[in-house]
């Protein structure tokens, strides 16, 4: 049997594969907590409870015939619902995809169903990814398992809280702006954006495709190093899948950083920062020290630019990838009988809610004859020069070390009413978004009793070097592999 | 003076296919205004000679060779449309031919 | 449009489908007529979370196509997003070029009622199709099949350098050949894979003061194209005189009424808010690419008349109409290199073989005479192995039956009576049966020397050397 308040995806794969526990066990219990957490958290918009057994009975099956087992066989698993899994609806948390069931399998998924992952469920997000709560979602509001009147983050608020409170051993987000960074800060675990490119979209249902990227939300850094083992790969059907070899990351993680050039970038340390943020992030850089890495101040000037530039592209890209939505071929259609246009208008009406609305038309305006040049483009155009600060500033060092977010996880409710304060969520992980860099969110404190996370930058297809880094940092401290003490409450 | 009107607003949920009420329009209007206002600061920065990201990557030339490849089973193309008739989808009639 | 005092100044798009297996940026068929939605896959549905990747194939089609048509190519290339919302557009985008189209500055050199002329092509992009709506009449709701949805789809734009209704159909009926020579596009207009879509204004003859521009779409043949132009022509010139102002409409052929009518009224207000499609990555074309493809270029449809005019000795009229189609042209220069004859061979091929090929709805690849059996009726005729007038029924029965030459007239013994005793004694003969024209003759009226040699003719059942024939009377009737 397996201790679910201090195992991990590795030791339970591990445990799986040596006959200590069979995947049937793991899965039971995993569901088991899933139907003890759901009423508190609300993690999960659908329970693959049936899919979940029937995988774990062929892989006990296949370890009988004696065969080997692939290395996340029999790890419970939940997926974001914005990734197509075959006859399971992946309604990205709208409306306007409800009931919708794909007739095909993302790559992301495929590749962790063929590692041996036992899907538990669907995780629930802000609607198509756009938000930083999970208030968005058009079915519930998912739970901050540290604190359940706060939010988890988001948008990939369900896949960090299921992980927080151990409903499942891994989990997989989506980042756009932080999306995954964020919320695995305000659930106090690992969050991973991988380098643009690094990870397969196909079927990754698009929000804004030059930022988008799936990663890993686990319990430790090892665990992100082995779920990135099983996802980074290039995929010929997409085409901006980069077609570069990946390391094997696990053996990345020595816990030696002697001599590794740490950058603090002051653009990163706004005036607005939570003072526990601060001292925790603060913290960490001595620690770094103290491990023989080596500390070094650095500017990105038009950092600060990143939100407006954001702001603008996401919105614009998102206006065009949700403009399939009609209800022609897949969804919702409205129920009054209209012409053509009138449909398209009413369902998409009914569909949307408010934030994706906001942002289809922020995108659509920036794009229209006119504006172009002064919206979409001249935000491109600052992309260029955010993304120049960094290599600049990455002769200068190896990694940068920044606070994932400003402060910790507020109340549910807070910011719903002010929209540019709730982007404002996302200051220090857009730019990493924008310059199409890796960027990887670590557990390195606590203010009243709500989890802290630092994030680790690093270069273009560098994920070796900030699991390494994160890792060492773990290795070192008390704050890994914490779970919500919610998650204690269940009895085995 | 507002940078987003009303009207615009009228405008560019037409283009965006969004129906809307007048009540809608007011409140959205406000909104976007508001955050086109944060947004706007960009419009003074100089980025002449700047060249604009088209794309996040590198690379050059990324295609595939002229191989056919299996098509989905008809059923599961319509399966979960609103309104289908065999294997064509259905909707209202366009007024122009 | 017959009107001296306006110019018509007309520019046209045409889209041509292309001849690859596959479709534009997935592994669907690319194939007519299949079963509503049996050639659709995630990519060509743009079900949320797919993903384009472009056919290789394709790209180079167009490549080719730009330098068959003089222009430039650009690189890098990129691809972008035409936004707009409708049913046969699953992504409520179409990928397409917008600014830095594959091939631009080009021309197509023709002739128009055997004057030259060039129209200009502005660019050639590359895009994809959409799918087919199918208007039930009477039913309030339409079908929706996406079968051609994601089909690679050339667009080849030219600058308004087309002045007439004459010149727009010379200038389609050029490049289509072009394309079907490049092998790639069938250039079938009636089944859609070839579309023109004309755009047309006019001015009084020596202002700039142009009308503004109408369109007109839905066009399938070269001869609705001609009549869609010169109606519209028609039309606006009549606006003009009255002092009506153009306005700014898509307008289709109606075949009914023999005019055209509006379409869709405000297609100027559409902003498809193009920007570069952030899935797909920028085309870069090195100039070891480029002169690979320029080799690949077969002998265009004008090079290949102008050369069998001056390898031939051809008329321009009849090398135009031999290579009005590249399997033609392969079979003349096959029969004429075999026989040694260019001149005969034009005659049979745009004479008796054009004949039976038309009777029998049939394309020159369907024929049962191959390009050597050809040559070797005529060469039978220069041997004197038989006579003209016999050829044409060997021919017959070589296309009906499939048979060669030799066997034919071996069969039917239809060997040409070259033998100058065998052809006097049937002039003998038919002097003897026609005493008084034969005295008629005698007697001034040398006109009717034709009548015996058909005589003669209808006798020998055509086989007399007519030439042989012909001396055999004049000698025997004296004079």
């Amino acid at each position: 049997m397996i201790d679910w308040n201090t195992t991990t995806a590795f030791e339970t794969a591990s445990a799986v594969a040596k006959g200590e526990v069979s995947a049937r066990e793991v899965a039971e219990a995993a569901l088991r907590r899933i139907e003890a957490l759901e009423p508190r958290i609300s993690a999960l918009l659908t329970v693959t409870a049936d899919r979940a057994l029937e995988t774990a009975d062929a892989i006990d099956a296949r370890r009988s015939a004696g065969e080997a087992l692939p290395p996340l066989a029999g790890v419970p698993v939940a997926v974001k619902a914005n990734m197509a899994v075959r006859g399971v609806e992946t309604n990205c948390a709208s409306k306007i995809l409800k009931g919708w069931k794909p007739p095909y399998t993302a790559t992301v998924p495929g590749l962790l169903e063929d590692a041996g992952a036992v899907f538990v469920g669907t995780a629930n997000m802000d609607e198509f990814a756009m938000g930083s709560s999970t208030e968005n979602s058009a079915y519930q509001v998912t739970h901050n398992p540290w604190d359940t009147e706060r939010v988890p983050g988001g948008s990939s608020g369900g896949s960090a809280a299921a992980v927080a409170a151990g409903e499942a051993l891994m989990a997989t987000g989506s980042d756009t702006g932080g999306s995954i960074r964020q919320p695995a800060s305000y659930c106090g675990v690992v969050g991973m954006k991988p380098t643009y490119g690094r990870i397969s979209r196909f079927g990754l249902v698009a929000f804004a495709s030059s930022l988008d990227q799936i990663g890993p939300i686990t319990r430790d850094v090892r665990d992100a190093a082995l779920m990135m083992n099983v996802i980074a790969r290039h995929d010929p059907r997409d085409s901006t899948s980069a077609d570069i070899p990946a390391p094997d990351y696990l053996s990345a993680l020595t816990g030696d950083v002697r001599g590794l050039r740490i950058g603090r970038p002051a653009e990163f340390f706004v005036e607005g920062i939570q003072p526990e943020v601060r001292n925790a992030i603060d913290a960490a850089f001595a620690k770094y020290e103290e491990l023989g890495a080596q500390v070094v101040d650095v500017s990105l000037p038009y950092v600060k630019y990143a939100m407006p530039a954001y702001y603008i592209i996401a919105p614009c890209e998102a206006s065009s990838n949700l403009a399939r939505y009609d209800g022609v071929r897949y969804g919702h259609r409205t129920g009054d009988d209209l012409d053509m246009i009138q449909m398209f208008m009413r369902t998409r009406r009914e569909g949307f809610g408010p934030e994706v609305k906001r942002r289809i038309m922020i995108g659509t305006y920036a794009l229209s004859s006119g504006y172009y040049d002064a919206w979409y483009r001249k935000a491109q155009q600052v992309r260029t020069l955010i993304r120049r600060d960094f290599d600049r500033v990455f002769e200068q060092c190896d990694v940068l070390l920044t606070p994932t977010a400003p402060a910790t996880a507020f109340r549910i409710g807070e910011k719903v009413d002010d929209q540019f304060q709730m982007y404002l969520e996302d200051v220090c992980t857009i730019p990493v978004n924008l310059a199409g860099l890796p960027g990887l969110s670590v557990p390195c404190g606590s203010a009243e009793g709500m989890p802290v996370g630092m994030q680790l930058i690093g270069r273009h297809f560098e994920e070796d070097v900030l699991l390494k880094a994160g890792h060492a940092f773990e290795q070192a401290t008390e704050w890994g592999r914490r779970l919500a003490p919610i998650a204690r409450e269940v009895s085995e | 003076m507002p940078i987003l009107t009303p009207d615009d607003v009228r405008k560019i949920a037409l283009l965006a296919r969004l129906e809307m009420t007048e009540d809608e329009v007011a409140i959205y209007a406000g909104q976007l205004d508001g955050i086109l206002g944060h947004l706007a600061e960009l419009q003074a920065l100089d980025t002449a000679d700047v060249p604009p990201t088209s794309h996040s990557v590198g690379g050059k030339n990324v295609t595939r060779a002229d191989e056919p490849r299996a098509s989905l089973n008809p059923d599961d193309v319509v399966a979960g449309g609103p309104s289908v008739e065999g294997h064509f989808f259905v909707v209202p009639q366009i007024v122009d031919v | 449009m017959s009107d001296t005092r306006y110019e018509a100044v007309v520019g046209m798009e045409v889209h041509a489908e292309l001849r690859t297996k596959s479709k534009m940026f997935c592994g669907c068929a690319n194939a007519f007529g299949g079963d509503a939605n049996t050639q659709t896959c995630p990519v060509c549905l743009g079900l949320p979370g797919s993903l384009p990747v472009p056919n290789r194939r394709a790209i180079e089609l167009v490549v080719r196509t730009s330098l068959a048509l003089n222009c430039s190519i650009t690189s890098p290339t990129i691809f972008h997003r035409k936004n707009y919302f409708y049913p046969d557009l699953p992504k409520a985008y179409q990928i397409s070029q917008y600014d830095d189209p594959i091939g631009q500055h080009g021309y197509v050199d023709f002739t128009v009622n055997g004057e030259p002329k060039r129209v200009r092509i502005r660019r050639v992009h590359l895009e994809e199709d959409t799918g087919k709506l199918f208007h039930n009449p009477g039913d309030v709701s339409s079908h929706v099949d996406y079968n051609r949805c994601g089909v690679p789809l050339m667009e080849v734009v030219s600058e308004p350098d087309i002045h007439s209704a004459d010149e727009a159909r010379e200038y389609l009926v050029a490049l289509r050949n072009i394309l079907v020579y490049l092998g790639v596009s069938d250039g079938k207009m009636e089944e859609g894979s070839f579309r023109a879509e004309p755009n047309i204004s006019v001015r009084p003859v020596g202002t700039d003061i142009l009308s503004t521009r109408t369109e007109l779409k839905n066009l399938n043949s070269f001869r609705v194209v001609y009549r869609g132009i010169d109606a519209e022509l028609a039309r606006q010139v009549a606006m003009i005189e009255r002092g009506e102002p153009v306005v700014q409409c898509t307008l289709r052929w109606d075949e009914a009424t023999g005019t055209t009518i509006p379409m869709r009224y405000k297609e100027s207000e559409a902003d498809y808010r193009y920007f570069p499609d952030p899935d797909l990555i920028p085309l870069e074309f090195d100039s070891a690419f480029v002169e690979e493809q320029r080799s690949a270029l077969p002998e265009l449809p004008r090079a290949k008349s102008e050369r069998f005019q001056s390898q031939y000795g051809l008329s321009a009229y009849d090398a135009d109409v031999l290579t009005a189609d590249r399997e033609t042209a392969d079979y003349f220069e096959e029969v004429a290199t075999a026989c040694g004859n260019p001149k005969a061979a034009a005659n049979w091929v745009t004479g008796e073989l054009a004949r039976v090929l038309n009777a029998g709805n049939l394309t020159i690849t369907q024929t049962r005479i191959p390009s050597a059996g050809l040559a070797e009726l005529i060469k039978l005729i220069e041997d004197g192995v038989i006579s003209g007038t016999i050829a044409k029924m060997v021919f017959e029965s070589m296309f009906n039956e499939g048979k060669t030459a030799r066997h034919v007239v071996e069969e039917k013994g239809l060997t040409q009576v070259t033998d100058t005793g065998a052809i006097d004694a049937i002039v003998d003969e038919v002097i003897a049966a026609n005493p008084s024209e034969a005295a008629r003759y005698r007697a001034g009226e040398e006109k009717l020397l034709g009548f015996f040699v058909g005589q003669v003719m209808k006798l020998s059942r055509g086989k007399a050397n007519p030439g042989m024939a012909n001396e055999a009377v004049k000698r025997k009737l004296g004079g």
